[in-house]
């Protein structure tokens, strides 16, 4: 299982724009380097990657291979209610990892 | 053959060699075709768009990146896509982020890989489909993508 890291504040007011940050690892192999035999290393990395609100999608980054390893992404949305923020990242090879947070809004 | 004609072609078949290992790499022209499929036959004006990028970079595997877009992302006037291109990366098209008014700001950071001393280009979509284009560059000293693993 990937280890996903999300930085998102606990607590916000109504109408408040909060900054929110994410990490998770992976390898991101491009598919266009080398081993030292001459063999082409498979492609392996995140395709896409989204952030829903209470169920509603806020942002989305769709990704190629020039995103560096272990992807950081940071944005912004308006803290609208309380509810959860859920992150979704999928990749090749079936890869696909979730995290999500609690919000509260006053 | 003399030895020292020996070693220059020897010398010109290794270089003929390195060069036919070498990754492919796109080129500017390739990367304005990119573009172009993103915005098909509409202007591109340049301005609205920010990049932060380092002017000196050690490490081409990881370069932060920061794009900011003026708009008031509001319902009616707001970001739609901001996509992000280089020109000598094997492939041209880094990412597409796709916001909305909900994002309150236009204003997205990442971490890119940077193959060669190059410009990055972000190209804006703004809900009303104009778009909007900006550029930052890059001088790379260890580049991304070229070495064994």
């Amino acid at each position: 299982m990937a280890s996903a890291l999300v930085h998102v504040p606990a607590t916000a007011k109504r109408g408040e724009i909060i900054q929110i940050k994410t990490l998770i690892s992976h390898v991101m192999e491009t598919g266009y380097r080398r081993t030292s035999l001459g063999a082409v290393m498979p492609r392996d990395i995140l395709r896409l990657f989204v952030c829903t609100y209470n169920g509603e999608e806020v942002f989305r980054v769709e990704i190629h291979p020039a995103i560096s390893a272990n992807p950081f992404f940071s944005f912004t949305t308006v803290a609208t209610e309380s509810g959860t923020l859920a992150f979704t990242w999928t990749g090749d090879n079936g890869f696909s990892a979730t995290e999500s947070v609690a919000i509260g809004v006053e | 053959m003399s030895r020292r004609h020996f070693l220059v072609a020897g010398g010109a078949v290794a270089a003929t060699l390195g060069l036919g290992l070498a990754p492919a790499r796109a080129t500017p022209a390739e990367a304005q075709e990119a573009i172009r499929r993103v915005t098909g036959s509409a202007p591109i004006r340049q301005g609205r768009v920010t990049l932060e990028l380092p002017p000196l970079v050690e490490n081409g595997n990881s370069v932060p990146l920061k794009i900011a877009v003026q708009s008031p992302m509001t319902q009616a006037d707001h970001v739609r896509a901001i996509h992000v291109f280089t020109e000598k990366n094997p492939q041209p098209y880094v990412a597409v982020f796709r916001l909305g008014p909900r994002a309150g700001r236009a204003s997205v950071e990442t971490r890119i890989r940077l193959a060669d001393s190059q410009t990055v280009t972000a190209i804006c979509e703004m809900s009303d489909g104009s778009f909007w284009s900006g550029s930052a560059d890059s001088l790379v000293t260890l580049a991304a993508c070229v070495e064994t693993g």
